[in-house]
């Protein structure tokens, strides 16, 4: 490793050859402004912002992509010309930008508005034309408003690193602009619905479909019972919406919040998750003993299920007949739970708090729900509750700690983990595994499926026989794995694919990371970091063992894989055109 | 300017298919092959429709956008087919001091299309284009490879009786 001495500022420093300005002024301590950079997968120098001076360069150069090869480098972050540069950069973008802050859903929490302040700009600095653009709010998963559109194409590049690239920068000059191919609108194009643009987007051009202001209707409606769930990630991301630490976890709080948000039911979506692992471990037994489809593939994150559809059409056999654990927690709350307790369920108004926007997709899906009534009847955002909480003044972070209603709220430390890629896989092999020895195994750790690499794979021997899985997330990283499999190189028996890279934890309706800690902080590593905390510190471990589960099965779904068991917790995919 | 999306059905043959399948499976390894493979299905469609661009994106295995938006980037590029008869009006500094300007927008009220864009019947399409050279006699058009110099508006519709068949 060949190392530099160059000078920051006039300070000496020294830094590994080929480092870039912009991280090596990270590492000095200084943190150059960016809005189009993203580590890895956006790196075009493309905004301007990150503009700094090199002595004896021709021009200023972008640090963000300025490579550091020159012993005695000398370089300038901020001297008046620098900052003179960047304002006016900031009020050209602004020249031609919908600046109605006030009713913009990312106020405060908009990277372009933050750096005007940073750097005092005057907003009508350059008045004159600006283009105005139809709001394309034809999907239910997200609105797309490109008045607030900067051109950073840090979402075309979030797009293409999902292997599905449906926006991208159209036309040229002053006509540039983000959109889908032939100018066709979003429900019309081969979206899978991960909301990764959302959660990159710098500012208030990519938003998830706002559903807040009906389910607060629902909950102001004393005729329905409204009962609400919470995914298994919420609980590590939520307090970042309160300026808690990344990797929080805020359980006790989240669930105090949603009764003074007057749902009257609070329910563990883990608990779902344990009932996935019941049904989808039976069909695996069932699928290798019986000679059925290998390998078997999660099916519980729905922007890789409409992937497939989209993509891989020819493995949709492969795909596990299970519904995610979101359908099977409305399922169960609206059959089990209504008659258990007597109320219709047409009464009912469930509410879904997920880390993702393809579950708005989701419960709109032909072959959920049953009797003609739906599972779920909103999805929220981590973001949108956050939201909801701020509205009605809830002081979130004061509050004591709250347990779960029960009947399902219960959740076991398999099911919690569902929120980190990896988390699926070692659920049902904690389950697995003690049905095939028939023991109650105490070694439940399967480290090997763990973690933030592309594709991980093991070969576990359980009970005489090899089960050897892969976990991947990430669809450019399940395309990757796909391909092997179609091709016959692999010969998994068991992959799990979460959509998003690093899977829930850093799904497309999660809190928004700006730029820089996106690019300097380990985000999805401390998110599953309090996943794996919450596993190990809860009462039970394995789905198995959840006494809810046992009870929901002696009472009502017999056994895993049951007829009414298919008829509440199992759907069918469908083969979607690609163009 | 944005590029006019032509609406007139689309109508490969199955020749032009085999020619651009060996077009893509020419320069399937080249890094950045989407831009000359998008020249080379110029030439054997005379325009990129969705149809000609979608072949493209599935055979390189590029997401359609990103086809797309090479398609719109560059003005050699055309999303609409010439016509039977193609009219290019000289946008150059003579001509359009001289008023091409008006004889273009005569020419798109009797055609009812803009620059750019094709007639459904396939018969005529309308183009701005740059100096063609001939500032003697400007404003100039051409028509296919007539030329009509020293025009005014009010000629149009007499010029364009002529091509009527």
């Amino acid at each position: 490793m060949e190392m530099l001495n160059i000078k920051i500022n006039g300070m000496p420093f020294s830094v590994e050859k080929n480092t870039t300005i912009l991280e090596a002024c990270h590492q000095f301590g200084i943190k150059i402004p960016t809005l189009c950079y993203l580590k890895d997968i956006n790196e075009i120098g493309a905004c301007r912002m990150c503009l700094c001076e090199v002595k004896g360069a021709r021009s200023l150069v972008a640090a963000c992509v300025y490579p550091i090869d020159r012993e005695g480098t000398e370089i300038f972050t901020n001297t008046p010309q620098i900052q003179k540069y960047r304002k006016t950069t900031l009020e050209l973008i602004l020249s031609n930008h919908d600046k109605k802050c006030l009713s913009c859903p990312r106020s405060n929490n908009c990277e372009l508005q933050a750096l005007c302040k940073e750097y005092g700009v005057d907003e009508t600095k350059f008045e004159g034309e600006e283009t105005k653009y139809d709001i394309d709010a034809t999907t239910l998963h997200l609105v797309r408003n490109n008045n607030k559109c900067i051109l950073c194409r840090r979402c075309s590049a979030a797009c293409k690193n999902q292997y599905v690239g449906v926006i991208g920068a159209n036309n040229r000059g002053f006509d540039t602009e983000i959109g889908c191919a032939f100018n066709q609108t979003l429900d019309a194009v081969s979206c899978v619905a991960c909301g990764q643009c959302t959660a990159v987007c710098p500012t208030g051009a990519l938003i998830e479909r706002d559903d807040t202001a009906e389910v607060f209707a629902a909950i102001a409606d004393e005729t329905k019972t409204v009962i609400v769930h919470t995914a298994p990630s919420i609980r590590a991301t939520l307090g970042e919406c309160f300026d808690m630490p990344i990797g929080t976890n805020v359980t006790g709080k989240m669930v105090a919040a949603l009764r003074r948000l007057g749902f009257d039911k609070v329910f563990d979506t883990n608990f779902a998750a344990d009932l996935t692992i019941m049904e989808e471990g039976t069909e695996f037994l069932d699928r290798v003993k019986n000679g059925g489809t290998l390998p078997m593939i999660t099916s519980c994150s729905p922007g890789w299920i409409k992937f497939c559809e989209h993509y891989y059409p020819e493995l949709i056999p492969n795909l596990s007949t299970c519904k995610s654990p979101q359908q099977m927690q409305g399922a169960m709350i609206k059959s089990y739970y209504a008659e258990k307790m007597g109320i219709d369920p047409k009464d009912m108004v469930v509410v879904a708090v997920m880390p993702c926007v393809a579950k708005k997709f989701e419960i709109k899906r032909d072959d959920q729900g049953h009797d003609g009534i739906a599972d779920n009847d909103y999805v929220i955002s981590t973001r949108e509750l956050a939201k909801m909480i701020k509205t009605a003044g809830i002081q979130f972070t004061e509050l004591a700690d709250e347990d779960f209603d029960p009947i399902m709220g219960i959740g076991t430390g398999a099911g919690t983990i569902f929120g980190t890629t990896g988390g699926v896989m070692e659920a049902a092999l904690r389950t697995v595994a003690d049905i095939l020895t028939g023991e109650d195994l105490e070694s439940i750790d399967y480290t090997e499926v763990r973690g933030m690499e592309d594709i991980k794979e093991a070969t576990y021997n359980v009970a005489g026989m090899e089960v050897k899985v892969a976990v991947t997330s990430g669809l450019s990283n399940a395309a990757k794995l796909l391909d092997k499999v179609k091709s016959g190189e692999a010969d998994y028996h068991f992959i799990e694919v979460m959509c998003c890279p690093g899977g829930c934890i850093n799904g497309g309706g999660q809190p928004i990371v700006d730029g820089h800690t996106r690019n300097f902080v380990d985000v999805k590593g401390l998110r599953a970091a309090a996943l794996y905390d919450d596993d190990k510190n809860l009462p039970y471990r394995k789905s198995h063992k959840n006494p809810e589960i046992t009870a929901i099965y002696a009472d009502y779904l017999k056994e895993p894989g049951s007829h009414k068991a298919h008829e509440l917790l199992h759907t069918s995919y469908v083969k979607r055109e690609k163009y | 300017m944005q590029k006019k999306i032509s609406s007139i059905p689309f109508a490969g043959t199955p020749e032009q298919e085999a020619e651009l399948k060996a077009v893509i499976a020419k320069h399937i390894d080249d890094p950045g092959a989407v831009m000359p493979v998008l020249q080379e299905a110029q030439e054997i469609y005379g325009y990129l429709p969705i149809e000609v661009q979608t072949m493209v994106a599935e055979g390189l295995n590029v997401p359609l956008e990103e086809v797309y938006g090479v398609s719109t980037f560059y003005s050699q590029f055309a999303l609409s087919p010439k016509g039977k008869y193609n009219i290019s009006v000289c946008m150059g500094t003579a001509c359009y001091v001289k008023g091409s300007g008006e004889v273009l927008d005569k020419l798109s009220e009797c055609l009812g299309i803009e620059a750019e864009e094709c007639t459904l019947d396939g018969k005529f399409s309308l183009t701005a284009c740059r100096c063609i050279g001939a500032c003697g006699l400007a404003p100039v058009i051409t028509i296919n490879d007539d030329v009509y110099g020293r025009l005014t508006a009010d000629m149009i519709p007499e010029i364009l009786e002529k091509y009527k068949d």
